[in-house]
């Protein structure tokens, strides 16, 4: 193979695992295909072509035959990465960082994954329901159990996330088990407000993400990811409200 | 509103955002300057709703003004845009006619689930017009900023 097939393999390859770092962990599409079409043009290819979408990316680099395809199959909300690849695209384009040593910091970041560690979660998920249920619905007496069944309720996701790996069910059952510990709780007499506790204790479960990047691609004009994204939010929507609904149900 | 009451809910606004950004793995500088646009868009949207504006004048308003105190932190801290915005409408979002809604259909109560589903929708679409037109705030101010760097 010539020099030069070898630097376009290793453009096209740079780009791709950029292009799909970013949709898995949550990106919207208009800035995986800028970020792509910076580095190729930053790498020195004349051309590029994209199709990008929210379930695979096609590209090609200066007319060739060849277009490479690069599959997105899982998707999980990791922000930061999206944070670390735009850094090292504009480490590379400020010469910082040669292209061999971008495509290595890429897979190297592919494969690890920094997030907080697990008990941080529980807390940050306690003091996204206790604060959100006093701001919403003004009932302060609740704030500290509606804390606890919001923590118990993202430590029910984050477990059952870990084994079935379908985010629409962990999100059902964590919404199930919020509902039955309101209800529990409340009949022990340590809340006032069924309704006010799962209120506050769903919001760590609310789909902020598909559902910011949905109304982003459609305005962008991405109107396959766009509604696609869209989908997504509704069925978390929906797997969330099926799980209230089954344990008011039963009351 | 009194004045506790107040400082209770921006307090509120502001850890429940950062908490959220905790969740979803923000990088730690993007956290405190999410916080703050939080509590930029919930304040926007209080008001207008405590001087009479109504409730869906007020979402919008409100993310208006996160989007486009987003696009300036993304500027000034040269990070993603999505990274400051997705924590910031957390406590816009309708969680509780959701609840009211999913609630009344659920023991049967049709036309008062009706109400709250035409509420979810009536904020929920809100939301997404003030992105809209805090997209086109920053379109227009990055024609005139074009030969700056990307964000």
């Amino acid at each position: 193979m010539s020099s030069q097939k070898k630097r376009d393999q290793l453009i096209l390859h740079t780009a791709l695992t950029a292009g799909r770092i970013m949709i898995e962990n949550g990106s919207e599409i208009e800035r995986v295909e800028d970020t792509m079409t910076r580095i190729a043009h930053n790498a020195g290819a004349q051309t590029s072509q994209l199709f990008v979408m929210i379930t695979g990316i096609l590209m090609a680099i200066n007319g060739e035959v060849g277009a490479q395809i690069e599959p997105v199959k899982r998707r999980t909300f990791d922000l930061e990465k999206i944070a670390v690849v735009n850094d090292l695209s504009r480490q590379y384009a400020a010469h910082k960082i040669d292209l061999r040593q971008f495509a290595d910091q890429l897979d190297h970041l592919d494969s690890a994954s920094r997030y907080f560690p697990f008990w941080l979660q529980l807390v940050a998920a306690a003091m996204v329901s206790g604060p959100l249920e006093v701001v919403f619905r003004h009932n302060l007496p609740d704030f500290w159990i509606t804390c606890l069944v919001g923590m118990l309720g993202w430590w029910v996701y984050y477990v059952l996330n870990k084994f079935i790996q379908i985010r629409f069910l962990s999100e059902f059952t964590a919404a199930a088990a919020i509902g039955v510990m309101a209800v529990v709780f409340v009949h022990l007499g340590l809340g006032n407000s069924v309704d006010d506790i799962i209120i506050g204790s769903v919001m760590p479960l609310v789909p902020g993400v598909p559902i910011t990047n949905s109304v982003r691609d459609i305005l962008a004009g991405n109107l396959v990811s766009g509604p696609a994204r869209g989908v997504e939010a509704l069925v978390s929507a929906a797997a969330i409200g099926f799980g209230i609904a089954m344990v008011l149900q039963f009351l | 509103m009194s004045v506790l009451e107040f400082i209770i809910e921006v307090a509120g606004t502001y850890v429940a955002t950062i908490a959220f950004g905790v969740l979803i793995n923000i990088p730690r500088r993007a956290l405190n300057v999410g916080g703050w646009i939080g509590v930029l868009g919930y304040v926007l949207y209080r008001f207008t709703v405590l001087w009479g504006g109504g409730y869906v004048i007020g979402n919008l308003l409100g993310a208006v003004a996160i989007g486009v105190a987003s696009l300036q932190a993304a500027k000034l801290k040269k990070m993603p845009m999505i990274l400051f915005n997705i924590p910031a409408i957390v406590p816009l979002v309708p969680g509780g006619q959701a609840y009211q809604m999913i609630k009344n259909f659920a023991l049967g109560n049709n036309s008062t689930a009706l109400v709250f589903l035409l509420q979810v929708v009536m904020i929920s679409g809100a939301i997404a017009f003030g992105f809209l037109l805090s997209e086109l705030v920053n379109r227009i101010q990055r024609r005139f900023w074009r030969h700056r760097k990307r964000l």
